[in-house]
């Protein structure tokens, strides 16, 4: 009988090749999945390799997702995108999805992630696989060169934090509310860069993609991992995106399993919160900052973007206009997303309220593309971080909320309550 | 962990830039500037919050902050970009942990210190990584850091990720042939 572990332990254990693993032990992890975008992959990894001599050590199980400089917008975007389409097919890499929406979206909806796999995207994002109870994180572009040329890369065993929310969410409050709450509470490095496990009443009752947001979000809470354990939920979803062998019994936390923290909270009793210019961290509850006017509401990101995303939105917007004078953008985070919201009618009710549609890609949120703020603008986003510039101009302020609360502010034109929409 | 004796010879490589907490990778590699060389991006380096730092930053000079130094994106370039520029040292309370990986990965060294925002702006300083510590001339303080595991010693002492592959890459076609010899990094693991 070995000693109760963590859900973490477990997952890097089983990657290092070991029986069990401690936290702060150094060991080197084999990489399931590597997956990489346009912006930090193939543009900077095929030089290096090059440089090495080096080949792909396992290119099935490579994937690469172009989102960031898709649809390209001028010469250099141009140009980076073509060495991705180059790059995969010259490396042998087949599971390649140009323009087909955010990586972190991609991954999971392509049938690629599954309980207890180990897995490393060059993004900060990935985090958001952990939603699936695999050990998923994000890395630079050098760090995945190395994971390209060896298929490893060292890991200190981290230790684990669990949020455990009790109760039920209400109508107008979710994973993101949870989230930002959380960095509210905790700070930007409140994760300390050891794994976060979210587990209660209130997370077991959430569907996948919120699942995600939660795992997404981790990065803005600092953590290496945001990790939730797999149950029916995630089997179902799996098996629609294709994933039957999915092992639900081995990946979870072990009762008396050592822990750094854990924290408890009444999903019941969380207000949609809004997150005030420039971090993620200046949370507040939404009825502080009624007062805030607003010219635009931006629906984007593989954090706030995705299917369950885009029908939040659509059940405050459904039969409302957005207010003079702010304009409502809606980039869905993938095109099956978008195709399913359209099958839905979900689509047509963000269209109908006047929302303009943007492509399926990570845009404004990254700083990328056509659409990035200017100087004038006064947001409120689904997207995860607000960091000063980071949409756009400098002087552009961005509040992040949820997609419920997003809607909300649109149709009100300051920021707004969703729960007044919903009753 | 052995005790390094050396006394503190060194002399001064820079002056101190000082900043605070949360400095993230957007105002280190700004998204509007990604799609160019790491020479352009660095011309941008910490505009938003520090407008003179890219065109004053001088090679030796050592940056240092408060918490969570590098928080946000992953991309490197907010690594390189500081060793582009010369920066000898990044001295922190703390690191994003991406942050921290690319750095090594990118041959710049990062030292973690609770005293890290306690230098005077412009100080004098120098960094010594084996010991793990800062020497303030101005004030005339050393502050100890805490050590820096060895594997990312090694690896920034081989100039980073890159040359340090291209070792092992070099010294496994020596072997081949011979005996296959692991592609790891876990020279220094448990």
């Amino acid at each position: 009988m070995s000693a109760p572990q963590t859900l973490a332990q477990k997952l890097v254990a089983r990657a290092a090749g070991r029986t069990q693993v401690m936290p702060g032990d150094i060991v080197t992890c084999q990489v399931d999945l590597a997956m990489m975008h346009d912006s930090g992959g193939p543009r900077r990894v095929q030089p290096l390799l090059a440089q090495l001599g080096a080949q792909v050590w396992n290119p099935d199980k490579v994937v690469v997702v172009t989102d960031h400089y898709v649809p390209a917008y001028d010469d250099s975007s141009r140009a980076i995108v073509q060495i991705a389409r180059d790059w995969v097919r010259q490396a042998g890499v087949t599971r390649f999805h140009d323009g087909e929406g955010i990586c972190h979206v991609i991954v999971p909806q392509k049938g690629y992630l599954r309980p207890g796999m180990f897995a490393v995207g060059g993004d900060s994002h990935s985090p958001t696989g952990g939603a699936f109870g695999a050990y998923m994180f994000g890395v630079g572009a050098t760090e995945m060169l190395g994971v390209l040329v060896t298929g490893e890369i060292w890991l200190k065993v981290p230790h684990t934090i669990r949020m455990v929310w009790n109760g039920r969410l209400t109508s107008g409050v979710s994973a993101k509310d949870m989230m930002l709450f959380l960095c509210r509470s905790f700070g930007m490095d409140g994760g300390q860069y050891q794994a976060i496990e979210y587990a209660g009443s209130a997370v077991q009752a959430l569907p996948m993609q919120e699942r995600m947001t939660l795992s997404n979000m981790t990065a803005e809470l600092g953590a290496q991992a945001g990790l939730v354990a797999p149950d029916q939920v995630t089997a179902d979803w799996l098996a629609a995106a294709g994933v039957s062998d999915v092992d639900l019994a081995s990946w979870h936390t072990d009762a008396g399993a050592p822990l750094l923290a854990e924290h408890n909270f009444d999903a019941g009793a969380l207000q949609p919160q809004v997150a005030e210019p420039d971090s993620p961290a200046n949370g507040r509850d939404v009825a502080d900052l009624g007062h805030v006017a607003l010219n635009l509401a931006y629906i984007g990101a593989c954090t706030g973007a995705k299917l369950e995303d885009l029908r939040m939105a659509a059940q405050v917007l459904r039969g409302r206009q957005v207010a003079r004078g702010v304009r409502l953008l809606v980039a869905p985070a993938s095109a099956q997303d978008q195709a399913r919201a359209e099958q839905e009618g979900v689509l047509g009710a963000l269209v109908d309220a006047g929302a303009e549609l943007l492509p399926n890609s990570c845009g404004a949120c990254a700083g990328y593309g056509a659409h990035v703020f200017g100087d004038d603008v006064v947001a409120i986003s689904t997207t995860a971080r607000n960091f000063k510039g980071r949409m756009g101009s400098a002087a552009s302020q961005v509040y992040l909320a949820s997609p419920w609360t997003v809607a909300a502010s649109a149709v009100a034109g300051r920021v707004a309550d969703p729960r007044e929409f919903l009753a | 962990m052995t005790m390094t004796s050396i006394p503190v010879t060194l002399s001064p490589t820079g002056r101190a830039w000082m900043f605070g907490d949360d400095v993230n990778t957007d105002v280190l590699a700004p998204g509007a500037y990604m799609k160019f060389g790491i020479a352009e991006i660095a011309k941008h380096c910490l505009e938003s919050v520090a407008p003179d730092f890219a065109r004053m930053a001088q090679p030796g000079d050592v940056v240092f902050a408060g918490r969570n130094f590098g928080a946000g994106s992953s991309r490197e370039q907010a690594a390189e970009v500081l060793r582009h520029l010369g920066i000898a040292c990044v001295v922190a309370v703390s690191f994003s942990g991406i942050y921290y990986r690319n750095g090594f990965n990118l041959g710049l060294p990062l030292l973690v210190c609770p005293q890290a925002t306690s230098v005077a702006a412009g100080a004098q300083v120098a960094c010594d990584l084996d010991g793990a510590r800062i020497h303030d001339f101005g004030s005339g303080r050393t502050l100890q850091c805490e050590p820096v595991p060895a594997h990312l010693v090694a690896l920034v002492r081989d100039g980073g990720l890159v040359p340090h592959l291209q070792k092992r890459l070099d010294a496994a076609r020596r072997d081949a042939g011979s005996k296959a010899t692991p592609l790891a990094f876990s020279g220094n693991a448990p």
